[in-house]
């Protein structure tokens, strides 16, 4: 039987016509933070109002179902980004942001949204820096700094949603690989829009391609990753929750650009939303006739399979990600050969992240010179970012290259928190970029327009782009303790360099911690340092040293606090802490200078006492006795 | 009696290994889909796939071990994961982990209580980092915790428990 194929014209019209008929919308976000805060309750409970006061509510616009004249279409997205703020509800077409949405808001927000049909100011975002109220999303300050190209989408249409995705000329891009452009136009655009690849490495995504296309092999393949394993980044999580259909688009004109048949999404095991997504989107796809054989009647065939990772960051790193598809164990191998000579069992294979492959249909829809205005001239294009840690807003993200970290922090970030959650204007104390392959940048870095070239010039990454911002309070040490552990733990033991030398790193990082290093520790730290950078068979090693390598340059004065006065200036280290009696919180009821093991603690009764630091041994009792938590540094 | 109940297990691990056409490059979808029904992985059950994939034990087992979602001793009914990434890290996860491991009398090498009820293991990153501190409890995310909210939490578990029981 011969497949009938899909006119995009007619399923966009069909779907605009209905949209059309609608009176309002209402989309919440169905992101993994919104939905732990709730955001399917408030779902439920919107519909249900609706219903009750009457008004004509639908779920879903698909084809079986008729036009909702006059209707209201309640909807989920994905991720919209501003998860501090979560639930989120915007209402179109006005573009009102509702934040902190629970169900028992519903009915008034209803009342006023629908019946008075104005917005309702109690669930308006205010700025905490101006108690300012805005009502649409795209005047918010957090929004206002962004360029949402590759996000866009992402939180506004339904994700289980094919016809919506096509009205959004989704898969024009796909037909015009397909049916207008041959493999070397479509490279050679690519070469030309400059598109870098997001995974981290930056390399030039149509070179990749091109490589692959003038292999000779009746099989070749294209692999998606989706195996974001940095700690602190969700971005391609996002996408995949959000838009699933863009990355089987970009992969569709990936596998057109190289003359491949086959290719797999490998998602990691941590997003169980994100594989059903795009295990239902795949499905949408093939009974569309946009996968499978003869392609937009253009002779081609393409086939998807989805795989779920198993847990092992390695796994991200190309070689060992093909070798987890084979069913091995994911270790990486050395290079060359590259993926693109010998790939998937052995055949021609290009390996592109979530996010570069967002991108490229956008690319071929709108023309390289569109893609290009965008960005710096190295590094064309916006790049998302996953902003956590000490920062008002935290969320996903995106800027264009170029923006600098100043303006992300402070305007689209609304600056640092202190531990406590509040502003803290003079709070910043350093960020982290491109996660365990990256490195801690201070102050003097904050208007550095960032780009690929420029970040690795000062000894970090953009990598797949988490940032993490970190208040004063934090200790940079323990940081690049903390980033060692990772790398140390997920090693997968094939190389010594990496196997054995972030082991001994992680050793001598704790002796700096726990006051025992001294001249030596950092000679010889810095030498390992180099020894594994240099010495290690795949990115996880070879990049593993740079947390600690950044944090000695950046912060020399707090490592040489830690190791020549043995002093931890955050106080964060316990074994460097000096017990203290906060004397206006003494009572002098000489609790602690009873049960202190080796005497060190003396004062009259009634006074406050002192802790002798030269004869404490930090054990602690002081701080457990002490009914009028008198006791700091322990 | 026993064997009966033996052969009605591997049954299904059998059709498991039969969806994906005996394909040893499936191993791994194999593995999660035998550990779905099992919530981990028997000794005797990775060596019938063996049998079944025409491979070595030792193959399954270097793909099981190397693999931080398999598990090769039988989990909590609860299992807690405490993200340990880099944003949950800096907003405090170890004072959490710390208070649940107290709670529940575990630890790193000791994860799963006795009464085989809960299992808590630090993880890096959910993917949830706009939330941090995070963590799950059979796959639910739960965002923005502290020690006393996750304690409350491990509470409404075991008062529920107690309902049912
Ligand atoms: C240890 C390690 C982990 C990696 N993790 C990821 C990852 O989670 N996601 C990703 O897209 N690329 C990751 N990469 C990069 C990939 O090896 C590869 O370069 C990338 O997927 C290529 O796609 P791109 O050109 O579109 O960036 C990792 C590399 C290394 C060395
Ligand atoms: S660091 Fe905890 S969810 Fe990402």
């Amino acid at each position: 039987m011969l497949k009938q194929q899909i006119d995009l014209n007619t399923v966009k019209k069909e779907y605009q016509e209905k949209a059309d008929a609608l009176k309002q919308r209402l989309i919440i976000c169905a992101g993994t933070g919104c939905v732990a805060n709730g955001a399917m309750d408030v779902y439920e409970a919107l519909v249900d109002e609706l219903k009750r006061q009457d008004l004509n509510v639908t779920v879903s616009l698909q084809k079986e179902n008729g036009k909702a004249e006059d209707g209201y279409y309640v909807s989920p997205s994905g991720c919209q980004g501003f998860c501090q703020a979560g639930p989120l509800v915007t209402v179109q077409p006005q573009g009102w942001l509702y934040v902190k949405v629970k169900p028992e808001d519903v009915a008034e927000l209803v009342k006023e949204t629908f019946v008075r049909n104005q917005p309702l100011e109690r669930l308006l975002y205010k700025n905490p820096a101006d108690d300012k109220i805005y009502a649409k999303q795209e005047e918010i300050p957090f929004y206002r700094g962004q360029n949402r190209y590759v996000l866009g989408d992402c939180g506004l249409i339904h994700p289980e949603d094919l016809d919506e995705y096509i009205a959004k000329d989704g898969y024009l891009a796909a037909k015009k690989a397909y049916t207008e452009m041959t493999s070397q136009e479509i490279c050679d655009t690519m070469i030309a829009s400059g598109l870098r690849g997001r995974g981290g490495g930056g390399f030039p995504t149509g070179k990749k391609w091109a490589f692959t296309l003038v292999e000779e092999s009746e099989k070749k393949y294209v692999i998606c990753n989706g195996d974001e394993g940095d700690p602190g980044a969700f971005m391609d999580r996002s996408l995949m929750e959000g838009n699933p259909h863009r990355i089987i688009e970009g992969m569709m004109i990936t596998a057109r650009a190289i003359g491949a048949d086959e290719g797999y999404v490998y998602v990691r095991a941590e997003y169980p939303l994100a594989v059903q997504r795009i295990q239902r989107a795949v499905k949408d796809a093939e009974a569309a006739g946009l996968l499978g054989d003869d392609i937009f009647g253009s002779g081609y065939s393409f086939r998807l399979v989805v795989m779920e990772g198993a847990g092992a960051f390695v796994c991200g790193e190309e070689t060992a990600l093909i070798a987890s598809i084979e069913g091995l164990r994911g270790m990486p191998r050395p290079k060359p050969p590259f993926p693109a000579q010998s790939g998937l069992w052995g055949k021609p294979t290009v390996i592109n992240n979530v996010e570069t492959l967002a991108t490229v249909p956008m690319i071929i829809h709108q023309g390289f010179e569109t893609y290009r205005k965008l960005g710096t001239e190295g590094s064309p294009g916006t790049k998302t970012f996953a902003l956590t840690g000490h920062v008002v807003n935290t969320g996903l993200i995106e800027v264009p290259f170029g923006a600098t970290l100043r303006e992300i922090i402070f305007d689209i970030g609304g600056g640092v928190t202190d531990n406590m959650d509040n502003p803290d204007p003079n709070g910043f104390k350093a960020v982290q970029i491109g996660g365990p392959s990256g490195g801690c940048l201070t102050e003097e870095f904050l208007d550095l327009p960032l780009d690929f070239d420029s970040v690795r010039n000062i000894g970090a990454m953009v990598g797949s782009g988490g940032l993490v911002v970190m208040n004063r309070s934090t200790c940079m040490i323990q940081v690049a303790h903390f980033f060692m552990q990772f790398t140390q733990n997920e090693s997968c033991g094939k190389c010594v360099p990496c196997r054995e030398g972030t082991k001994q790193m992680l050793v001598l990082l704790e002796d700096i911690m726990e006051g025992r290093a001294d001249q030596g520790t950092l000679d010889l730290l810095d030498d390992l340092a180099q020894a594994v950078l240099l010495g290690s068979l795949c990115g996880l090693g070879k990049t593993a040293p740079n947390p600690v390598l950044s944090t000695l340059k950046h912060f020399r004065a707090e490592c040489e606090a830690h190791i020549f006065d043995k002093r931890c200036p955050t106080g964060q280290c316990k074994a460097l802490a000096i017990p203290e009696i906060l004397a206006d919180k003494c009572k002098g009821c000489t609790a602690c200078i009873r049960k202190c093991p080796v005497d060190a603690i003396t004062g009259e009764r009634k006074q406050p006492h002192v802790i002798d630091p030269e004869l404490c041994v930090k054990c602690g009792t002081c701080a457990q006795v002490c009914k009028f938590n008198a006791i700091v540094g322990v | 009696m026993e064997t009966d109940t033996k052969l009605r297990k591997f049954g299904r691990v059998c059709e498991i290994v039969d969806k994906y056409d005996r394909n040893p490059s499936k191993l791994i979808p194999i593995l999660q889909e035998v550990q779905k029904e099992y919530r981990y992985l028997p000794e005797e059950v990775m060596t019938y796939v063996a049998t079944c994939l025409d491979m070595s034990p030792a193959r399954v087992y270097g793909v099981a071990s190397f693999y931080a979602n398999f598990a090769l001793e039988p989990k909590g009914k609860y299992v807690v994961h405490i993200c340990d990434g880099t944003a949950c890290h800096v907003k405090g996860s170890g004072a959490i982990k710390e208070a649940l491991y107290k709670k529940l009398k575990l630890s790193g090498d000791k994860p799963t209580t006795d009464d085989l009820m809960f299992t808590v293991e630090a993880v890096s990153c959910l993917g949830a980092c706009g939330l941090a501190p995070v963590m799950t409890v059979n796959e639910k995310v739960h965002g923005q915790m502290t020690a006393e909210s996750a304690e409350a939490l491990i509470d409404d578990i075991l008062a529920e428990e107690a309902d049912n029981a």
